[in-house]
């Protein structure tokens, strides 16, 4: 075990594997976080802690995802290369493992020009195959950055990337994961898929290059709750491409019935994927939809999550490895 | 070369009303390049700064002096003697430019008239693109000529994020280009996509204030033994 995370037994043991998104509160009001972490628990193998995603100023992803281990809920803390050198990266990578976090995202992060801080300075010192590479030596040699000599304890953390398999340089995107998975990267969560063909084809080169083999695939996938959501995030969310078929589909139900469309539409992707070879799991991106996590998940027989044996996780102790 | 632009007339009005003799200092290098701070470019902040004056019920003496490079210690001499004469100097140089005048006459408060933008490219007359952001360490060498540092939204030196266009534009603009998609198209295009593929390391920045640079076959003259 490189971590002893839920994520990392779950997919170890060969179950598919399942994990959601939970955005953190503008601000300090924590019975946001503990409502909306219910609707997650028992639900998902792990959840991802956005770290102040579309560069909005948020509650901070360490301290949520701490909140979250607190409360018995695994955690994968997001983390930008945005807001920190590689000083505060390696600082909150220690003093999330000190909080007993067991899985981290590692990316580039939203560009600040999208957010509510627009003139802010961008740090960007290392990006995030540097940041993989980075937590990799932490990890598994004890070692920080430009320093050989070990450092004391632990950093027991399942490393995690993002990969977009239909943004151009189209081509370069399996070379790109094969970087990431070279650099370090344990599993991958791939941008929001709705051309599950376009997918399928992207994965073929993916498996024939073995690297479903090396690391573990997991599908994003973002349930559609209206035609008005479905046209904004075809138009404005970077990276983001939607079949027209599905605009359509989605236009043509009724607003009150757009929800319901859009769930079965998620249903039907998900048997699709997980038809496709290569694929180890599914990563939702239900934003702002956390309440309906309990109901996608049922009806996309996600459910019941797997218990994993020997898991010291739920024991709530942030010491506990 | 360096590109600049010049500064909101009322910023330097601001800056400059309590005084009744001012100097203004083109500089006849990359400001007079791009056409903000050359004989054209003070001569027209002298005209407009005038008038806000008068606007405002105040008048001040207004004159106008080009030095040829006023990051140069023997051409900055050139305004020795005249300077005695003015209360305070606005330089139309760029950042470097300005400090160099302010050291040297240390009592005269010196003014910037422009904002140093960047070390940039003339796309054609009046249009500039950035294209360096010296960071001393040039990684032109194994991206096909395309800066990641400076091109890429996020200075990223192992690929694109995930953000691209399916036009591919930059996340940021739909108008920028994204360089990383760039720099594969143009190293598939010299066959040389192998340059990418392995993973290139956090970089030297040499963040460590103001920087000095001695070109090889000088040391001997300015580092002590």
């Amino acid at each position: 075990m490189k971590s002893g995370s839920n994520l990392e037994r779950v997919l170890k043991a060969g179950h598919f594997a399942v994990t959601t998104e939970f955005g953190p509160p503008k601000g300090t009001d924590l019975s946001i976080v503990k409502n909306k972490a219910e609707f997650i628990r028992g639900n998902v193998d792990a959840v991802n802690v956005t770290d102040c995603q579309t560069a909005v100023v948020r509650l901070s992803s360490i301290a949520t995802s701490a909140i979250l281990v607190q409360m018995g809920i695994e955690p994968v803390m997001q983390m930008t290369c945005r807001d920190r050198n590689r000083i505060a990266i390696q600082s909150d990578i220690f003093g999330a493992s000190a909080l007993g976090i067991k899985n981290m995202l590692a990316i580039s992060g939203d560009h600040h020009s999208f957010g509510n801080q627009k003139n802010a300075r961008k740090v960007y010192d290392i990006d995030s195959m540097q940041m993989i590479s980075l937590v990799k030596r932490m990890r598994d040699e004890q070692k920080m950055l430009s320093e050989d000599k070990p450092f004391q304890g632990e950093v027991p953390m399942f490393i995690g990337a993002a990969a977009n398999p239909f943004a151009p340089p189209v081509e370069f995107r399996a070379m790109h994961l094969r970087k990431k998975i070279e650099a370090g990267a344990d599993f991958i969560q791939t941008q929001s898929i709705y051309d599950v063909d376009k997918f399928r084809q992207w994965m073929k080169i993916v498996c024939d290059m073995g690297l479903d083999r090396q690391c573990a695939i997991l599908a994003g996938l973002t349930p559609l709750k209206s035609a008005g959501m479905a046209r904004y995030m075809a138009d404005n969310v970077p990276g983001m491409q939607i079949p027209e078929s599905l605009l359509t589909r989605m236009a043509g139900v009724p607003k009150e019935r757009a929800a319901e469309e859009g769930i079965r539409i998620f249903c039907e992707q998900v048997e699709q994927i997980r038809e496709i070879p290569g694929i180890a799991g599914l990563h939702i991106m239900a934003i702002e939809w956390e309440h309906r996590i309990p109901e996608i998940t049922e009806r996309a027989g996600l459910l019941p999550r797997p218990v994993m044996q020997g898991n010291d996780f739920f024991s709530g102790d942030p010491q506990c490895r | 070369m360096i590109k600049a632009k010049r500064k909101p007339l009322e910023e330097l009005f601001d800056l400059t009303k309590g005084f009744q003799r001012i100097l203004c200092v083109g500089c006849g290098g990359c400001t007079s390049v791009c056409l903000a701070g050359g004989q054209r470019e003070t001569q027209m902040l002298k005209t407009d700064l005038s008038q806000l004056f008068r606007e405002n019920g105040k008048s001040a003496h207004i004159s106008v002096f080009v030095i040829e490079r006023q990051c140069s210690p023997e051409y900055i001499s050139d305004i020795e003697d005249m300077i005695k004469d003015y209360g305070c100097v606005i330089s139309a140089a760029c950042g470097a430019g300005v400090q160099l005048l302010a050291e040297r006459y240390r009592s005269k408060p010196v003014f910037p008239a422009l904002n140093t933008m960047f070390v940039g490219l003339d796309r054609s007359t009046g249009l500039y693109q950035e294209r360096c952001r010296t960071c001393g360490d040039c990684q032109l060498g194994y991206t096909g000529g395309i800066c990641p540092v400076t091109c890429c939204s996020k200075s990223l030196f192992n690929g694109p994020c995930g953000g691209t266009n399916i036009n591919g534009s930059c996340e940021v603009s739909r108008e920028t280009p994204c360089a990383w998609n760039e720099i594969y198209e143009r190293l598939k295009m010299q066959n040389r996509v192998e340059n990418i593929l392995s993973i290139h390391p956090p970089m030297d920045w040499t963040d460590k204030g103001p920087g000095t640079l001695i070109q090889s076959g000088y040391e001997s003259r300015y580092i002590k033994k």
